[in-house]
């Protein structure tokens, strides 16, 4: 009989490696790299191979964007003191315009741009970071001369596949916030039906990001999704679920106050308004800058913020529950429902007074 | 003349006082999840675990009753039946509830007869369904959260997107508070009408039997 626990040999050809190498990514990093990220994928380890081989061969044209943003997706993506996911991407894909790291600028960047998409028609991967702004016809983001309106709905016609990084790409994130001053409108808003991928997050994960890639890459398709665009293998799991504090949320355990003793112990945030239990994704197994942490890892709740509208449906960020609509901040709906049930049994209490010292009801009389 | 008549048949009360159990149970430790007041020294505990675990598993016994009193409102007798539920439907229906209403409200002292709910009574219960759905599809909504694409969640996840998450958790704790300010009431009027009616209302939900006044009939 087959030993079915002995591991199944996989190993990437040579000469893989080799022209990896020649590509200046070591061995070692581009092992990792390919493990890494079919794990993150949740494919089995049998195909890294493949992965290997179709990161290596498919040098994918790539045209990132931004409009309403902070940068911060690119910012989490590029910045990092060791070679990391977002390196090694970087080195097999061809980025053909990139606010934050091309070195044009100015109209020559902008005929760049253009000359790419039409080029890559159809071909190219596009990443967009930030939300659109469609109020008065477009004025509140420009490039060029050109609203963030027509910009991506020609880029997003054009590409092959259109990935959302950050919040506000995928749901409008912050500037979509209430009242929502400049109209401000996710992609899958703008231009709904065209093969989008979202991967929110206040930033984006690199490693999330990354995977999505190679899945592209690999499988030439862009990987299964959720009822709101974002792919399983990131987003299918809750954070409440895999949390690593979730042995003291069964028990009992909970940090009152940050500082306190409980909070110094590792305790469960529930009570200082963690939001892990409405929010999908990887965090507690991903986590974040190369593995290192987390927010919950590192005391603060999760603010849910890879949640639709999150900045305005998951505050307060240090309560459980939103505040009660037509009630004060300070009015928790647990006051005003003892003060619903007081109020009730005070008006039957005096009801039942005067049903009692009033005689000649019909009724008493038989 | 007073005649013992059959009004509330077994599965009405059989799902009235699982439905009671069932409420108070599942508003203490659905409070308890909400606003976990009791503190644990140690993590071999499992006290968050088990007010969940009891809180599911009474979610599926008010569930089931819930189904099963609908059913009943088919095939019972004529104080089960969704008439009773809406007297707002008929001509009859209409002079029993502004009568009622007259009567809870001093205006009059006589209050019109009824073996069965009187249509106040009836229209309140109403509201209280709704209530008890709203509460169903929430908890069940939430529920499913921990295996998405699977199970509940493929039932009522989507409520999910539409109302978001939060939404869903404050309306499902706005309506236990709802539902306990109902119950003060219900106690209340069921023990004014014991009193006025003196047809045994209290004593009717766990035996079935009213008195009734034989020219009524
Ligand atoms: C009379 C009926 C019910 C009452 C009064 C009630 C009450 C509550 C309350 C107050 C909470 C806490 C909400 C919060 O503050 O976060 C809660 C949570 C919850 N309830 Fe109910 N509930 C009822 C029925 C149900 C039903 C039928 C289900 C169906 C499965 C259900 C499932 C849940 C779930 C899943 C949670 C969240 C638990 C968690 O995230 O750990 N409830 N309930
Ligand atoms: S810290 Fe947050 S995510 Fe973790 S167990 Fe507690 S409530 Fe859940």
């Amino acid at each position: 009989m087959k030993d079915l626990k002995a591991p199944t040999p996989v190993s990437i050809p040579e000469e893989t490696l080799r022209k990896a190498e020649a590509r200046g990514v070591s061995r070692r990093d581009f092992i990792k790299f390919c493990t890494a990220t079919t794990a993150t994928l949740a494919l089995p380890m049998t195909l890294v191979p493949k992965v290997a081989q179709a990161v290596e061969d498919n040098r994918v044209p790539v045209i990132w964007v931004e409009y309403q943003s902070c940068s911060g997706d690119s910012e989490a993506f590029l910045r990092s003191n060791q070679p990391t996911a977002g390196d090694i991407i970087l080195d097999f894909i061809s980025l053909e315009y990139s606010e934050v790291v091309m070195a044009a600028a100015g109209h020559l960047a902008e005929e760049a741009k253009h000359a790419a998409m039409k080029k890559y028609a159809g071909k190219y991967v596009l990443v967009v970071e930030g939300s659109i702004p469609t109020g008065d016809g477009g004025v509140y983001c420009t490039t060029g001369g050109i609203s963030a309106v027509d910009s991506c709905k020609e880029l997003v016609k054009n590409a092959a596949a259109t990935i959302c990084v950050g919040s506000c790409s995928s749901f409008g994130g912050i500037p979509a916030a209430a009242p929502n001053p400049t109209g401000a409108v996710s992609v899958m808003d703008l231009v709904p039906g065209a093969p989008i991928i979202n991967l929110p997050g206040c930033p984006v994960n690199a490693q999330n990001f990354t995977a999505t890639v190679v899945h592209f890459l690999t499988f030439g398709s862009l990987p299964a999704t959720d009822r709101l665009g974002r792919p399983k293998f990131g987003y299918g799991k809750r954070i409440h679920d895999n949390c690593e504090r979730r042995g003291h949320f069964d028990a009992g355990q909970y940090a009152e106050a940050f500082g306190d003793a409980a909070h110094r112990d590792g305790h469960c945030l529930y009570k200082l308004g963690c939001k892990g239990p409405e929010t999908f994704h990887n965090c507690p197994t991903v986590r974040y800058n190369e593995g290192v942490s987390w927010p919950v890892m590192s005391g603060h709740g999760c603010i849910g913020c890879s949640e639709p509208q999150f900045w305005d449906t998951m505050t307060p960020f240090y309560r459980r529950l939103p505040k009660v609509p037509g009630f004060g901040v300070e009015a928790s709906v647990d006051k005003i429902g003892l003060g619903l049930a007081a109020a009730t049994a005070v008006a039957f209490g005096a009801h039942g007074v005067m049903s009692a010292v009033r005689g000649g009801d019909k009724s008493d009389k038989d | 003349m007073l005649k013992v008549t059959y009004v509330w048949e077994w599965p009405v009360r059989i799902t009235h006082w699982v439905n009671v159990i069932s409420i108070v149970v599942l508003s203490v430790t659905g409070y308890y999840i909400g606003d976990p007041f009791i503190t644990v020294q140690s993590t071999d505990q499992y006290v968050m675990g088990w007010m969940r675990a009891i809180h599911f598993a009474f979610a599926y016994a008010f569930s089931l009753s819930i189904l099963v009193r609908l059913i009943w409102a088919i095939f019972g007798n004529e104080y089960a039946k969704f008439k009773a539920f809406f007297p707002w439907a008929s001509k009859e229906g209409w002079k029993h509830i502004v009568g009622t209403f007259c009567y809870y409200t001093f205006l009059k002292k006589e209050l019109p007869h009824a073996v069965g709910h009187n249509a106040l009574a009836g229209m309140a219960y109403s509201g209280v369904f709704v209530l008890f759905m709203v509460q169903v599809v929430t908890g069940f909504a939430l529920y499913g959260q921990f295996a998405p694409g699977s199970g509940w969640d493929n039932v009522f996840g989507s409520l999910l997107v539409t109302f978001g998450a939060q939404g869903m958790r404050l309306t499902h704790h706005v309506v236990m508070w709802l539902l306990i300010g109902f119950s003060i009431h219900h106690v209340y009027s069921g023990w004014l009408m014991d009193i006025k009616e003196k047809n045994g209302t209290l004593g009717s939900i766990f035996g079935g039997y009213k008195f009734v006044e034989r020219e009524d009939n």
